[in-house]
């Protein structure tokens, strides 16, 4: 962990609950997250153990029941619609479906453009929108000719993941928060848009969240990795670390149910 | 959008619905055009003249006569006057004043006539006859006169100086009129109402009221329900809580007695076909509310929402284009409901005397309200208030029908 960089994003005792009395469900259970600039960090756990929860937290989409989020060092202050419009400039999302992630109404321009309205390009001439909308485009090998006019649903589901990259291309924020981009899509597009985000991430230099079950795709991709369970973070460290040492039979359990190639799968555990 | 209607438009039961409303529809805007009458003018002098065509008498005097010889034309006109009611009833009164049974033959018109012209006397008292049936008879006795006479009529005039009468016209039994040569002729498919208005006319100009009531109704409910509903799901928290505190509270006092309240607080000489729809408005909207914000919670969460609000998009940008159009579908069904339960709302308003004030314009509540007031039902004038019966019921029922159609189409699960 090079502790010699500065700390982008960081939480303490983060905590989430759902409901109360009999129904009382922690989702988060009092997290500390320490995010250092540039770095890749994964965070593994299976279904239900508040991944995507701690998500929306990171990105302010749902208030936290305890603890802090601070961003830059600084307490993050996400009061008012401007404030939150603000922070979001800094921190951006890709999310698990992308099915459900465009509004069906809209049109991919409007997607594209409302990216390049946000950061601040609004009175641009729109030969120079669409410039830059055809750079992003091709930076995930999709043609904006070919796109303009279209909606989401019309793509396939790889290419609506792509579009998402685009968006950050366009966006540029310094915190991507990706929320299991590559489960809902076959594996060769997999592979095609893990290698663009980890591109994108070196162009613009951002740091990446990177949330998911499967925990060979962390190893892969990610400096530091963290595993959680019941909403706690039960083991991290870096990704050679906590991947080829275990320590915790969770994690272990996470390797083991890694579907190998040359070896037989143990299904005991899954 | 295209395939959508595309889609509803193959729904039968939509376009059943559709056909029979854009028929009810054509009728009210294309009727007025070619009838001009006010449909609140008087015509008739008396009360619900029963449907059929009426021909002026005194024109068709005027009109070119053509000798027909119809050979059934003498035993109709008796059949007119005397029908099998009529002999039953002069056999009642010739028994009652002493003739014995055996000797009368009701089927025998002369010998019958015979000895109804020998026998009646119209001051003779009849023992328990009440007073209401000797003038049954007497009138009875009157229409009698001449009935089996050969001649035919002479029309006189008073001869303005001598005071004599001169014969004008004459009218022989085979002498026909042709209907479409009488100067004046009016056909009342449903006859005259009460006050002697012509029903249909009043009837359309009715239909159009209530149509004009049900969507101001349906629409400021949809506004009220959708407004609040979007506020309480999107928003939640605080707001959620005061308004489905308010919703809760507009759904257990029964919207009716509300509207009646209203209604008679707001008096009769203010109560006009708007302010109706208005109060009906006021008081339909909870149901709306209430299934806005089911729906809008449910869609709150969506990762496409979420996106918006990346995206920098603010709450009323997010509810306008995230929101709104997912739910559209629901609302555009919601609105149809509102609007047919409007109209319905206004007929029962109306029926207890508590619709729209009654001196310029009608709706088919006041129709149904005047036919019940003036026994229509109990006097069996049935055109009085059946026309109007059947306009509620197929206005309300293919509105519902629509929203059935709509709802196949947009809930994929109800999909045959």
């Amino acid at each position: 962990m090079p502790s010699e960089k500065q700390i982008c994003l960081s939480t303490s005792g983060l905590t989430k609950i759902y409901g109360f009395g009999a129904h009382r469900t922690v989702a988060v259970d009092h997290v500390d997250l320490k995010l250092y600039e540039g770095e890749v960090v994964s965070i593994v756990g299976e279904s239900g153990s508040g991944k995507t929860t701690l998500a929306k937290m990171l990105l302010g989409l749902i208030s936290s029941s305890e603890g802090e989020v601070y961003f830059q060092g600084i307490k993050r202050d996400i009061s008012s619609q401007k404030k939150k419009q603000e922070y979001w400039k800094n921190i951006q999302a890709i999310f698990q479906d992308p099915f459900s992630s465009y509004n069906i109404f809209n049109k991919i321009d409007s997607v594209l453009l409302d990216c390049i309205h946000m950061r601040g390009g609004r009175n641009l001439p729109h030969a120079k929108k669409v410039e830059m909308m055809t750079e992003a485009c091709s930076f995930v090998n999709l043609k904006f000719e070919e796109l303009t006019n279209k909606y989401p649903f019309e793509l396939s589901g790889g290419q609506m993941q792509r579009l998402m990259i685009a968006r950050i291309f366009l966006l540029k924020p310094k915190i991507l928060l990706a929320d299991e981009p590559t489960s809902m899509i076959d594996a060769c597009s997999r592979a095609t848009i893990l290698d663009m985000l980890m591109q994108l991430r070196k162009e613009i230099g951002m740091t990446v969240i990177f949330i998911t079950h499967d925990i060979g795709l962390a190893y892969y991709v990610s400096d530091t990795v963290y595993i959680m369970e019941h909403g706690r973070f039960v083991e991290f460290g870096s990704a050679d670390e906590v991947i080829l040492q275990p320590k915790e039979p969770y994690t272990q359990r996470l390797i083991n149910d890694v579907p190998k190639i040359y070896e037989e799968w143990d299904l005991s555990t899954v | 959008m295209k395939h959508t209607l595309q889609q509803i438009f193959r729904s039968p039961k939509f376009v059943v619905g559709f056909s029979i409303f854009a028929a009810i529809v054509l009728i009210v805007i294309v009727y007025p055009i070619f009838i001009t009458d006010s449909p609140l003018g008087i015509i008739g002098q008396g009360t619900f003249f029963p449907p059929g065509i009426y021909v002026s008498a005194y024109d068709s005097l005027g009109s070119p006569k053509y000798t027909l010889n119809l050979p059934d034309a003498a035993a109709k006109r008796v059949a007119a006057k005397l029908g099998d009611q009529e002999r039953a009833d002069i056999r009642d009164w010739l028994v009652a004043d002493g003739i014995p049974e055996s000797e009368i033959d009701i089927n025998n018109t002369e010998k019958l006539l015979e000895q109804w012209a020998q026998n009646y006397d119209p001051n003779k008292k009849i023992q328990g006859m009440t007073f209401a049936k000797q003038r049954y008879y007497q009138r009875l006795d009157t229409s009698l006169k001449g009935i089996l006479s050969t001649e035919g009529a002479i029309i006189a005039q008073k001869n303005a100086e001598t005071g004599t009468l001169e014969e004008s016209n004459a009218i022989n039994q085979a002498d026909y009129v042709n209907v479409s040569e009488v100067a004046s002729v009016r056909f009342l498919p449903f006859g005259t109402d009460n006050f002697g208005r012509d029903v249909l006319t009043e009837l359309v100009a009715a239909t159009r009221t209530s149509l004009q009531i049900g969507l101001v109704a349906g629409l400021v409910a949809t506004l009220i329900g959708l407004t609040l509903g979007l506020l309480a799901g999107y928003v939640g928290g605080m707001v959620d809580d005061i308004i489905n505190f308010v919703t809760n509270l507009f759904i257990v006092i029964p919207s009716f007695v509300l509207l009646i309240l209203i209604s008679y607080s707001v008096g009769q000489e203010q109560r006009g076909p708007f302010l109706v729809a208005t109060v009906i408005g006021l008081t339909a909207w909870p149901w709306t509310a209430r299934a806005v914000r089911a729906q809008v919670i449910s869609l709150r969460n969506r990762d496409h929402v979420n996106l918006s609000k990346l995206s920098g998009h603010s709450i009323v940008h997010i509810i306008l284009t995230d929101i709104l159009p997912y739910i559209a579908s629901y609302v555009i069904m919601a609105l149809i409901l509102q609007i047919s339960s409007g109209i319905l709302a206004e007929a029962s308003l109306s029926i207890l005397g508590l619709g729209p004030k009654t001196t310029e314009t009608p709706t088919l509540g006041l129709m149904m309200n005047w036919a019940m007031i003036y026994q229509a039902h109990i006097q069996g004038r049935w055109w009085a208030y059946f026309p109007v019966l059947m306009t509620i019921a197929l206005i309300t029922f293919s509105m519902n029908l629509m929203n059935t159609g709509l709802d196949q189409v947009f809930n994929p699960a109800l999909r045959d």
